[in-house]
């Protein structure tokens, strides 16, 4: 394997996504300290969170360059995750409220 | 595929997009045009993504079904420092030292590929070292609280949960960083040696792609654990 096929990209792309990586951990920290509440604040926490992972997955671990084959590979099974997250957002509003039922009632 | 017939292999450079995912897949060859080591990397930290979310979940779980007040992290995280009171500033810094190290990371894969040896030890030095402050930072957070009475099981703020969590999850990750440390310190050692000049300089990608992961991880984290 002749060291040529590996990904090779200029440095000021790395320096420009380096510093919008900074700028965005600034304005999710801005979102703290200004005490944002409710969707407002998980809104922009969300939507920080997903930019700055994307950019670090796609330009820094060089994913956008892959082929789609080995997207799918890396993207695809996640996907599982969300379901992960729904059952057990349901499960802990039930436990939530069972709690409320029993703890008062003693 | 008759059109490859003037004695040309066909690659994994066939086709792009949905084309590519079927030629990739049905040609005679390996599916995935990279080193294995490359694959492999990028596997294990699949599996690793899955067990970092199992943690979130589950953070998520009980921070919802909690019935006592989620302590609030803004609070607990604040440092008062020359007599100003800043909220979650040690969190923030520790973002700030990561995300340099992953910018000093790509560059030395960068440096790799260019078969600039001297540069990419510098770099990846350079990461190990902001990697060592990060866990240095995570392990005066941890003094602090557990000063301050937080434990796996109880703690002065509010909802006895918050501790496990707060431990599982940032430990996990903390000993992630440790160990990438300690990678990028042996893989850097060998560039030094030049032991990957005839193989080429694709494991300082690997090395980048375990790192970068990393960083992912605390984006996630610090979303979710510390500005939730």
């Amino acid at each position: 394997m002749s060291a040529d096929t590996g990904q090779q990209h200029p440095i000021g792309l790395y320096l420009k996504i380096w510093a919008l990586l900074f700028v965005l951990s600034f304005f999710s920290y801005m979102v703290d300290y200004f005490h944002f509440e409710g969707m407002l604040r998980w809104f922009l926490i969300l939507v920080f969170m997903f930019l700055k992972a994307g950019f670090i997955v796609s330009i820094f671990m060089h994913l956008t360059w892959e082929r789609t084959a080995m997207k799918l590979v890396i993207l695809l099974p996640p996907v599982a995750i969300l379901v992960l997250i729904i059952l057990m957002a349901i499960e802990a509003d039930y436990t939530f409220l069972t709690r409320l039922v029993f703890f008062s009632s003693s | 595929m008759n059109s490859e017939s003037s004695g040309q292999i066909p690659t994994a450079e066939t086709g792009t997009g949905w084309t590519g995912v079927v030629n990739d897949w049905a040609a005679d060859k390996e599916n995935f045009a990279m080193p294995w080591g490359k694959l492999m990397m990028w596997l294990f930290l699949l599996s690793d993504t899955f067990i970092f979310s199992v943690f979130l979940v589950g953070y998520m779980n009980v921070r919802m079904s909690a019935v006592d007040s989620w302590p609030n992290p803004s609070e607990v995280f604040a440092l008062t420092i020359g007599g100003q009171h800043i909220p979650l500033i040690l969190i923030a810094l520790m973002t700030f030292v990561l995300i340099t190290s992953s910018g000093t990371m790509a560059m030395a894969v960068n440096f790799g590929y260019r078969k600039d040896r001297k540069k990419t030890v510098m770099l990846m030095l350079a990461t190990a070292a902001l990697g060592a402050t990060f866990v240095g930072m995570q392990a005066f957070e941890w003094t602090k609280l557990i000063h301050e009475g937080v434990r796996p099981w109880e703690n002065p703020f509010g909802a006895s949960q918050f501790g496990s969590a707060f431990f599982m999850i940032t430990g996990f990750h903390g000993m992630h960083v440790s160990a990438g440390v300690i990678y990028l310190l042996v893989i850097a050692n060998r560039v030094r040696k030049g032991h990957y000049e005839e193989k080429g300089y694709d494991i300082v990608e690997i090395t980048g792609l375990y790192w970068h992961f990393v960083d992912l991880v605390w984006v996630f984290i610090f979303a979710f654990f510390y500005l939730w």
